[in-house]
């Protein structure tokens, strides 16, 4: 029973891989032919997994030889990857029916880049680290180019494939590094020997290693300047996808990110802070300025994203745990703002065809009010103006960085934030200020509708009771850094 | 009736009301009709329930009176407080003033998709008033700042024809400001650990921190104001704006910026405040020379009114700055004044608009023939903003220029200079637009004011001759306040003077 009960704290990761294996077996034996009751049954294998995450006991717990930890913080991001899974897995069913790509593996794959993601959130060793992000990445290779007979959903593969393989690289040589200088590879090891040396200079090995490290992950969030593949990868995935894409790899990937920087590198923040602030401040620069001239919603959403990786970095250059706080109010604050708006991006269908031109949505207001309302919630919510939801992830992220004195990064970060509300703005003029153009097809299905509302009302009801999410966020915070 | 929460039903009944006009079905008739009703509705409630404030406010107390008070974010010590001082009263009281009024004026002028134009007033009628009402910072800027979602849709869908610019140029300079103040607003919540506005005007924050928050404050109120040289948005959005988006614009939203400083700058920031004042004052001296120059060859008449507004509201800032009883109390009723004869003016034009469909000053001429009730109540309004005695607008310019008097002769001497320029503008407008001779061809079938256009009128009317004739109601409420105002602007200075002599 000793063994069993080592165990336990990776149970929630045990069922889901367990559950993808199934999945697996049944499609293969069964077919295509399953592939709606298969999405249903992984979307109550992902909850089944979350209750079970809320089951088990909370507090700090490690496995597999303190390869593996789970916290507070660690549960809040499981459940926030639980629920863009969950989502994505949702919104997929119609539309890949409709495409014509309706296959059980899709479902699966979702599950097992999920499972990766799990593994992420909760790695405590850079090993461990490494194989839940390759679990992840290569699952999302295959869902990115889904759509395998078109040749851009192809292109999207391949691309993201070819440079995620060059970050994993680029990660796995900064592990390697970080392993020769310092003779271990367990976080809790790599704290220790920081705090032991006092402030003292770390070798310059050991910086290079720690830089090379922060690439690979800043690839994996998509900031500037490793953002290359993220706009084409956007446009050429299936929709589902790119929602997929937008939320769950980028909320774990940043989970990540803060484990490992606030965790055994905490106290070399003197080395990192600058790194942050400079590919922060390089983001949301280059997410606003881009997204501008941008004429497909996708490739928009994908701009958009940078920028929003962009201010969930500037808690991190805080490095405190406000910090960590105001990230996690925005992820999940994020996660429903691009879920709703990628439900809005799904319906836009003509005669039966996706279309992706911005205007496209010329007078949705008059063709489809309800559409149009909630598609300017979203993207009013997007620039950050009250009093939904966007704006608080912005009051918390800023918050953060005001204490802990980064005035000049804060301040950049709010210009950035008037100049993004530009390209938003620009969705709410097409829609509401100009003429209509054809009509949509009326053909939402209901369970794309039912997200679409739900996100929409979690978006602009937010404001009544904030402390919900805020207080999860804080207790979660409060676990990652003091341990 | 101290726990019965007035502020909070003023503030969110219009809200009640859009959802309302939200579920409204049918065909599009039945909606307009009921949608215009319920607005209208909706709207006069909420100022009947607004009086309640008029009559149990308390003239005696400079406390915040009406008080509520909800904990709201636990973990940060932020809540949903409201209350109303003699400042913030009035200012609510001419918010649910104005609305009903821009629903009436709405009322044919609006044609198209007029349910959702109803849902955005009652909106922002919502956010106006929490805006006055809120004690919490936190609360005040999402009031402050949501207020541009539904100005920047009744600009940029009912708007005219180059509504999109205006509509972006007024969110975007807006939005800019703002996020610097929330910044300050951010700074000061770390300092002083609580974002309670009333604990705040009681905390002291430190002499070296101060300066940079009140410009970041003022970058965000300036533009509000608005001050020259951040004014250029302003003339854009009001000429594309309809008519009842610039009463509101000039009438409310205008005034956000003023209370802004009174409430903030001032107060919290003392020393600073005294520091900035020549700023202060070169700009609104500027402004008010500058713009009524600027107004003198409009040929547009929104535009005209707009560049008059900007030269009222630098009046307002210098009576504001100048920290003595007289100048704050007359930038107080300055706004009231300016907010009701503004208002009143733009609604003079959008008459006009309705039948011609034109804003240009030459199209007109000798309207007085056609429309003598018309000529009455533009010239009653353009005389109040002229700031002729037994007009509103005539008690606030002269307790600003005693106030300013006392502390800077050359300030009110040139201020002064502005009011010439303004009345020459004004009546010159008069002149080009009423009399003469009725030469144009259109205007000869031109139709004279309609009773619902009286309506609308006629209680902006009394309350603008009210205010000249017997002001006292009015200082009343807002004299205590205002010397509390003054009296601990005073004290402040005193202990950072007597600080900078200890260190010596």
């Amino acid at each position: 029973m000793l063994s069993m009960s080592l165990l336990l704290p990776a149970l929630p990761e045990i069922v889901l891989a367990c559950s993808c294996m199934a999945l697996l077996m049944v499609g293969v034996f069964r077919g295509n032919n399953v592939t709606r009751s298969l999405s249903w049954v992984a979307v109550f294998s992902l909850l089944l997994v979350g209750f079970i995450l809320s089951s088990i006991q909370t507090g700090r717990m490690t496995a597999f030889g303190g390869q593996f930890v789970v916290d507070d913080f660690a549960h809040f991001m499981k459940w926030l990857v639980i629920i863009g899974a969950s989502l994505a897995i949702i919104m997929s069913i119609n539309f890949n029916e409709q495409e014509g790509i309706a296959r059980f593996e899709y479902p699966v794959l979702i599950l097992f880049a999920a499972l990766g993601m799990f593994m992420m959130v909760s790695a405590n060793d850079l090993i461990s680290l490494y194989i839940g992000l390759e679990l992840q990445s290569l699952a999302l290779y295959v869902v990115a180019a889904f759509r395998r007979d078109s040749l851009k959903s192809s292109e999207a593969g391949l691309k993201y494939f070819v440079l995620g393989a060059l970050s994993s690289g680029m990660l796995l040589y900064g592990c390697s590094l970080i392993y020769g200088f310092s003779g271990t590879t367990s976080f809790e090891g790599l704290a220790t020997l920081f705090k032991g040396l006092g402030g003292a200079e770390p070798g310059v090995g050991l910086v290079v290693g720690l830089v090379f490290l922060i690439a690979g992950l800043a690839f994996k969030v998509s900031a500037v300047p490793f953002h290359m593949w993220t706009p084409d990868v956007y446009e050429g995935a299936p929709t589902p996808v790119t929602a997929f894409f937008a939320v769950a790899p980028k909320v774990a990937a940043i989970a990540l990110f803060m484990r490992v920087l606030m965790g055994p590198f905490g106290s070399l923040i003197a080395e990192w802070q600058q790194v942050i602030v400079l590919i922060s401040i390089a983001s949301m620069v280059l997410g606003a300025l881009a997204a501008i001239r941008q004429d497909n919603i996708k490739r928009l959403l994908a701009y958009s994203s940078i920028g929003h990786v962009g201010y969930a970095l500037i808690g991190l250059a805080a490095g405190t745990e406000a910090g960590v706080r105001g990230i996690l109010v925005y992820m999940t604050i994020y996660l429903a703002m691009n879920v709703g708006t990628f439900c809005c991006v799904l319906a836009m269908r003509r005669t039966g065809r996706m279309v992706e031109g911005i205007t496209d949505l010329a007078g949705l207001a008059r063709n489809q009010p309800m559409l149009a309302l909630a598609m300017a919630i979203f993207m009013f919510s997007m620039a950050g103006i009250p009093p939904l939801a966007g704006f608080f992830g912005k009051l918390y992220i800023f918050l953060a960085a005001v204490e802990a004195g980064l005035y000049t990064l804060a301040i950049i970060g709010v210009l950035a934030s008037v100049v993004g509300a530009y390209y938003y703005l620009r969705i709410i003029k097409i829609m509401y200020f100009e003429d209509p153009a054809e009509i949509f097809d009326r053909t939402i299905p209901r369970e794309v509708k039912i997200i679409l509302v739900g996100t929409a009302l979690f978006v602009t009801f937010f404001i009544i009771r904030p402390g919900v999410v805020v207080e999860g966020a804080a207790s979660a915070a409060r676990m990652l850094l003091t341990g | 009736m101290s726990d019965f929460p007035i502020l909070s039903i003023v503030t969110f009944l219009p809200l009640v009301g859009a959802l309302a006009i939200l579920i409204i079905r049918g065909d599009e008739e039945v909606v307009t009709r009921n949608a215009k009703a319920t607005a209208l509705w909706t709207t006069l409630i909420t100022f009947c329930l607004s009086l309640m404030l008029w009559t149990g406010f308390d003239r005696t107390s400079a406390a915040f009176q009406f008080v509520e008070k909800h904990s709201w974010i636990e973990s940060f010590g932020i809540n949903y407080h409201m209350g109303v001082d003699g400042i913030s009263v009035l200012f609510v009281l001419l918010s649910t003033f104005l609305t009903p009024i821009c629903v009436l004026a709405s009322w044919d002028a609006i044609k198209v998709r007029v349910k959702e134009y109803m849902i955005a007033f009652l909106i922002l009628e919502t956010l106006m008033v929490g805006m006055f009402c809120a004690l919490d910072f936190v609360l005040f800027y999402i009031f402050f700042e949501g207020v541009l979602i539904p100005m920047f849709l009744i600009i940029g869908v009912w708007g005219g024809r180059r509504r999109v610019y205006a509509a972006f140029k007024f969110f975007l300079y807006t939005l800019t400001g703002s996020v610097l103040m929330l910044l300050a607003i951010l700074a000061i919540y770390l300092q002083a650990e609580t974002s309670d506005i009333p604990s705040l005007l009681n905390f002291v924050l430190p002499a070296n921190i101060q300066n940079w928050l009140w410009l970041a404050f003022f970058a965000s109120f300036a533009v509000k104001v608005p001050m020259w040289p951040v004014h250029t948005w302003l003339p854009d959005a009001h000429v594309e704006a309809p008519t009842a988006g610039s009463v509101i614009l000039a009438g409310v939203l205008l005034k956000m910026g003023a209370y802004g400083f009174l409430r903030f700058s001032v107060p919290m920031l003392p020393i600073a405040s005294e520091f900035f004042t020549p700023l202060i004052f070169s700009l609104s001296i500027i402004a008010v020379i500058y713009t009524s120059l600027v107004a003198l060859v409009q040929l547009d008449m929104k535009k005209l009114i707009a560049y008059s507004s900007v030269a009222h509201m630098g009046f307002v800032t210098l009576g504001i700055f100048s920290l003595n009883q007289q100048g704050v109390s007359g930038a107080i009723y300055q706004m009231l004044s300016h907010g009701i004869v503004s208002a009143a003016l733009f609604l003079c034009v959008g008459v006009i608009y309705d039948r011609i469909h034109t804003r240009e000053i030459a199209r007109y001429g000798g309207l007085a023939e056609r429309m003598p009730v018309y000529a009455v109540f533009f010239m009653v309004f353009m005389l109040a903003s002229v700031g002729l005695p037994g007009t509103g607008g005539f008690i606030g310019e002269i307790l600003v220029l005693v106030g300013l008097f006392q502390v800077s002769t050359w300030a009110a001497t040139l201020a002064a200079t502005g009011l010439v320029l303004g009345a020459a503008y004004m009546l010159w407008l008069y002149r080009r637009v009423i009399f003469g001779n009725l030469t144009k061809g259109d205007l000869k079938a031109i139709k004279d004011m309609s009773y619902r256009e009286v309506a609308v009128f006629t209680p902006l009317l009394v309350l603008t001759i009210w205010m000249g004739v017997y002001p006292m109601p009015f200082l009343e409420i807002i004299e205590v306040s205002v010397a509390n105002l003054v009296e601990q602007h005073k004290t402040a200075m005193l202990a950072a003077k007597t600080i900078t002599l200890a260190g010596q």
